[in-house]
């Protein structure tokens, strides 16, 4: 009885870190430029953060071959021919960690050419944190196995 | 939760006893993997159409590590094709009786050699080439080739599966692993084996062979060593060998001693975590590193590979040993509270994964259309465009799997450090710690 107990706490004190809301910081959107440059298998800069409800274009720029750019979550895409620009504008209106891929098959390694935008501060990585903690918190104060 | 024996459902019983519908599906894997290799060998360099890459590393594996190795164990080696033509090749048949007199050397393995440490080095080898392996189709053909023909070279000179039980680098992970599964093969009851005259289960008799996997049931009392071929239950005159549901990783509950076994759990912990930065993060550099086979920059990227592997992961692990009871040796410390990585490792590998086939599961339906990437449209598909599956679902799939792997292993942990006597805290916190990194390379 006391175990069911414990274990329902736990689960509902996972709920509340995985669910619950949490205050964002509020930041007026402004419009944000990149270039991006795309070659076989990677994108400079691989790694970009913007605010939520910012206006996002990117200006993906091709040193070789044809490369693409698709946006996890986001479902949006462009395409660049070498040493043309693509430009492609977008709102970041979800916030969270996303990764962007190239979707044009451009060589070997195709799959694997990923960059990440982050779009205002990644809440999900922070809530699996703090899941992973509770988890532990959990296992050690159940019961261990008798010696 | 207690055993629920699976073969005494009559129809279980049956569809395991008839050697035919094994057959089916071995003629069809078969089939599969001499395709696959035609395709790797003379398709489209293009990987994501080439019928070789789409179906062994996107669908095989999907279906290997999500599916058939967490819920079946070795499940995936009871209908694997590998090792049938040279199976068939040893035994001069399909189905008929074993001869009496071997048609080949039928030398036993090397016993220095009785360990999987040869599949350890095997998994490596691949590990290494991993991204060239994964992605270009001939590479991938070949691999395949030499496994096929090195399963039947070795059986030829070996009794037995020699090439599944000691060098498949995949048949290595996969017995580690197996252990979790919630199905077992095990006997009855040992007195009957005891009993037992002439042990056709491991000598094979008129109903069948001896164990290929070179295990006497009557001794089993873990997953990792037994193929789940099914010819023991075809061949125990006292229907004394059962097939049986149990609770996930019940074998994990007595922590192994070998140090070959600890091993294989952190080069599979650590392959994932570097997979995972290397293959799904943005750091182009490291890509560039693993996929430039032979220069400065990949042996560099071999050398850390090897060091996370063999020294900063069971390094850091080591620290906090060093306090326990100094009446068990360091290393039966060191090998049984490595087991605690073992759902843990598979959970990585659910979460990496998950990322991976999710996002390029599309290739299947065209590759399924084209296979050698020439144009053919057989099905229709052969168009489809390639997209991300389920993309918002991802990180809260990954989430549960990582967190989940994380108290699976830690409960596996307080086990463990029961058994050696030492306290499983510090290991919980390296478990942590290990998930935490895991989090940040894929969230």
């Amino acid at each position: 009885m006391r175990f069911s107990f414990s274990l329902l706490l736990f689960v509902m004190a996972g709920l509340v870190v995985a669910f619950a809301p949490l205050p964002v910081q509020s930041i007026a959107p402004r419009e944000r430029i990149f270039r991006i440059d795309a070659r076989q298998y990677a994108y400079s800069p691989s790694e970009i953060h913007v605010n939520a409800g910012d206006t996002v274009t990117f200006e993906l720029v091709s040193t070789d071959v044809v490369h693409g750019l698709y946006i996890d979550g986001y479902d949006v895409s462009v395409e660049a021919d070498p040493g043309q620009t693509a430009t492609l504008t977008f709102t970041t209106n979800k916030p969270g960690s996303f990764r962007f891929r190239c979707n044009v098959t451009c060589g070997a390694m195709h799959p694997f050419m990923i960059g990440k935008l982050t779009v205002g501060t990644n809440l999900w990585l922070y809530r699996a944190f703090g899941l992973a903690g509770l988890a532990v918190i959990g296992v050690l104060m159940w019961p261990g196995p008798k010696a | 939760m207690a055993k629920i024996e699976l073969t005494r459902n009559r129809f279980i019983k049956n569809l395991l006893m008839n050697r035919y519908p094994q057959l089916a599906v071995f003629f069809v894997m078969l089939v599969g993997y001499i395709f696959a290799i035609h395709a790797g060998l003379i398709g489209t360099p293009v990987g994501s159409h080439n019928f070789s890459i789409v179906f062994v590393w996107i669908a095989w594996w999907a279906i290997l590590i999500l599916i058939a190795v967490p819920f079946f164990g070795r499940g995936w080696c009871a209908v694997c094709p590998i090792p049938l033509p040279a199976e068939w090749l040893q035994r001069g048949a399909v189905l008929a009786p074993p001869e009496k007199k071997p048609r080949w050397l039928n030398l036993r393995w090397p016993k220095a050699l009785r360990n999987i440490w040869l599949q350890n080095i095997s998994f490596l080898l691949l590990a290494l080439f991993s991204s060239v392996l994964l992605t270009t189709p001939n590479i991938t053909g070949i691999a395949l080739a030499v496994m096929l023909f090195g399963a039947i070279g070795l059986s030829t000179i070996f009794e037995r599966r020699a090439f599944c039980r000691y060098l498949c680098p995949v048949g290595g992970f996969i017995g580690i692993y197996a252990q979790t599964a919630p199905i077992e093969l095990r006997i009855k009851d040992k007195q009957v084996c005891a009993s037992c005259v002439g042990k056709p289960c491991y000598n094979g008799s008129a109903a069948g062979y001896g164990c290929p996997w070179d295990v006497f049931p009557g001794g089993l009392t873990k997953n990792t060593y037994c193929g789940l071929c099914m010819e023991c239950i075809r061949t125990c005159p006292h229907d004394n060998i059962a097939v049986n549901l149990r609770p996930f990783s019940a074998d994990l509950a007595k922590p192994s001693t070998r140090m070959d076994e600890a091993f294989k759990a952190f080069i599979m912990f650590g392959s994932a975590m570097i997979y995972a930065g290397v293959l799904l993060g943005p750091w182009g550099a490291l890509k560039d590193a693993a996929y430039n086979v032979g220069t400065g920059a990949w042996f560099v990227y071999a050398a850390v590979f090897l060091a996370i592997i063999f020294g900063i992961l069971p390094g850091a692990f080591s620290l906090g040993l060093l306090k326990g009871n100094n009446n068990i040796p360091f290393r039966q410390r060191f090998a049984s509270l490595s087991t605690a990585l073992i759902p843990l490792g598979l959970m990585f590998w659910v979460a990496f994964s998950l990322s991976f086939v999710m996002t390029n599961a599309s290739y299947i339906m065209a590759a399924l259309s084209d296979p050698l990437g020439l144009g053919w449209n057989l099905f229709g598909t052969a168009n489809m465009a390639w997209q991300p599956m389920l993309t918002t679902l991802l990180a809260p799939a990954q989430t549960l799997a990582l967190v989940g792997g994380l108290i699976w292993s830690a409960r596996t942990a307080q086990k463990a450090a029961n058994e050696v006597r030492v306290s499983s805290i510090p290991l919980i916190g390296y478990c942590f710690a290990a998930t935490a990194f895991m989090l940040w390379l894929l969230l």
